[in-house]
């Protein structure tokens, strides 16, 4: 079995708890184990590097030392925290001036870093260290003809390309999908900004980001919309009525997360993925996995849950 | 640039200086080529676009830059850093404007994002998690009693479904976590 530092993030305790659950169901049928990082504290978002750069270093810093004692490699899935623990991680390794400076404002919470954890978004941990060939074969219930726009939005794979496929663009987030039995789409604005936190400062900016992705997810054909990310996932769905309303159009698009169609390809039970909390029902996944398994892909003794 | 006599730092240096952990290339390397702009998705809502702002700043004109909502207007994508071909870091120059500009307390009062931060950054001092329903103040005025409604509309469906936090979250070595900040930044400046 394999074990990870887990760093939930502020959003998955209750705005993203589904993507919380079903990220740990997820990993349990694929024999993960998470050890939720002992008292945690926020990666500092976006807002903390307008504030200060050596504080944000600090935030994530903490996190860190934490699970280097715990001995494990850090997971994080969300990408605005992904991205904040990745690239503290790599200044503290390049740097050590900022790592004695770090490592001096740890000793007031006893702790210390020596550099030693590696950080993961959750979808590298699947793609690449379980592997999309273990994931085949916990499918009881393939996507079977479920047209997925797969968004991957920005810090998943920016700044600085880390494993964002170069210049013809990443694939792991639609090969995942087809691994599980779905269709991916050909979504152009898949790797376009959803608007982060212009929602709340710049509303309008945000809505037109918006409007821009979720038409194209649209004309891809797509039926749903699957996101890495808490903050991706709140905007592309909750403003949809938003974007309706601004710019005259008629989009309604469930916005589901990775893990809940990995899970419900899996046959766990769609309430222990947390569906029925998204504010646009996500029908078509629930029609898909309703449907009977395929008898010759029950896998070796698995218990298949009731759909 | 090889000097004897001691020169006063230009805007330019002094803006890139500030960019000390993230291995941005100097802005004096900027080739104006405007791939920055082509690759910013929130371009057509900024008074100055990412090239001409990192022109202006070269050309020492901090007041013009300051007044600029084009940082504030960013929404850390990173797609121009990806993209840049001389190797600087545009969506990190947008965070050192936000910290230049609020650090010397010069930004565009009619903008959201500064308070906003300020907001963020306070919170998490205190209880070490970021609480969402705490930001609302910055910007639920935004767009009159209508968008008042709007958003208390929008926030009860998503209460509904158990997804607004009632009670903020908090670490619990809190103290500890105050006395290892307060190593790096006097926390009365900011608090």
């Amino acid at each position: 079995m394999k074990r990870y530092a887990y760093y939930p993030g502020c959003s998955l305790e209750t705005m993203a708890a589904s993507y919380h659950i079903s990220a740990v169901e997820t990993a349990a049928k694929l024999d993960v184990a998470f050890e939720e990082i002992e008292d945690w504290n926020c990666c500092g978002a976006t807002a903390y590097s307008a504030i200060d750069e050596l504080l944000a270093q600090t935030l994530c810093s903490r996190n860190l030392a934490i699970a280097e004692k715990a001995g494990l490699d850090v997971v994080a899935p969300c990408s605005a925290c992904f991205k904040n623990l990745y690239f503290t991680n790599e200044h503290l390794k390049a740097d050590p001036d900022l790592a004695e400076h770090m490592n001096f404002a740890l000793e007031a919470d006893d702790l210390h870093y020596r550099g030693s954890v590696s950080v993961q978004h959750l979808m590298h941990v699947f793609v690449n260290d379980v592997g999309l060939d273990a994931i085949k074969r916990q499918v009881t219930h393939p996507l079977t003809g479920l047209k997925v726009a797969t968004y991957y939005g920005c810090q998943l794979i920016r700044p600085r390309r880390h494993d964002g496929g170069g210049e013809a663009g990443p694939r792991f987030f639609e090969d995942l999908m087809t691994a599980i039995g779905a269709t991916p789409v050909r979504f152009g604005y898949g790797l376009r900004c959803c608007g982060a936190s212009l929602i709340a400062t710049n509303r309008k900016v945000a809505l037109g980001m918006l409007r821009d992705l979720l038409r194209d997810a649209k004309l891809a054909g797509a039926e749903v919309i699957a996101t890495a990310c808490p903050l991706c996932q709140y905007n592309l769905e909750c403003y949809q009525g938003d974007v309706n309303r601004e710019f005259g159009t008629d989009i309604s698009i469930p916005v589901v997360y990775f893990t809940q169609l990995m899970g419900a390809a899996m046959g766990i039970r769609p309430k222990s993925l947390g569906f029925g909390r998204e504010l646009i029902p996500a029908d078509p996944v629930l029609a898909c996995v309703a449907r009977k398994p395929a008898a010759a892909k029950a896998s070796h003794g698995s218990k298949v849950g009731k759909p | 640039m090889v000097t004897t006599a001691w020169t006063k730092p230009s805007f330019s240096d002094e803006i890139t200086n500030q960019m000390y952990t993230t291995g941005t290339r100097g802005l004096n390397c900027c080739i104006q080529c405007a791939t920055c702009s082509a690759a910013c998705p929130a371009v057509d809502f900024m008074d100055h676009t990412p090239r001409r702002l990192i022109g202006m700043i070269n050309a020492g004109m901090r007041d013009e830059v300051l007044d600029s909502n084009t940082f504030w207007t960013c929404a850390s994508c990173f797609a121009c850093s990806d993209h840049c071909p001389k190797g600087i870091h545009p969506s990190e120059l947008m965070y050192v404007l936000k910290r230049y500009s609020l650090w010397k307390n010069r930004f565009r009062r009619d903008l959201v994002g500064p308070d906003f931060s300020r907001r963020f950054v306070r919170t998490i001092m205190r209880t070490g998690k970021s609480y969402e329903p705490g930001y609302a103040p910055a910007f639920i005025f935004e767009g009159g009693f209508e968008g008042l409604l709007r958003n208390m509309q929008g926030g009860l469906k998503l209460l509904a479904k158990g997804r607004i936090p009632l009670i903020p979250s908090r670490i619990k070595r809190v103290a500890n976590f105050r006395r290892m900040l307060s190593r790096v930044v006097p926390l009365e400046g900011i608090e």
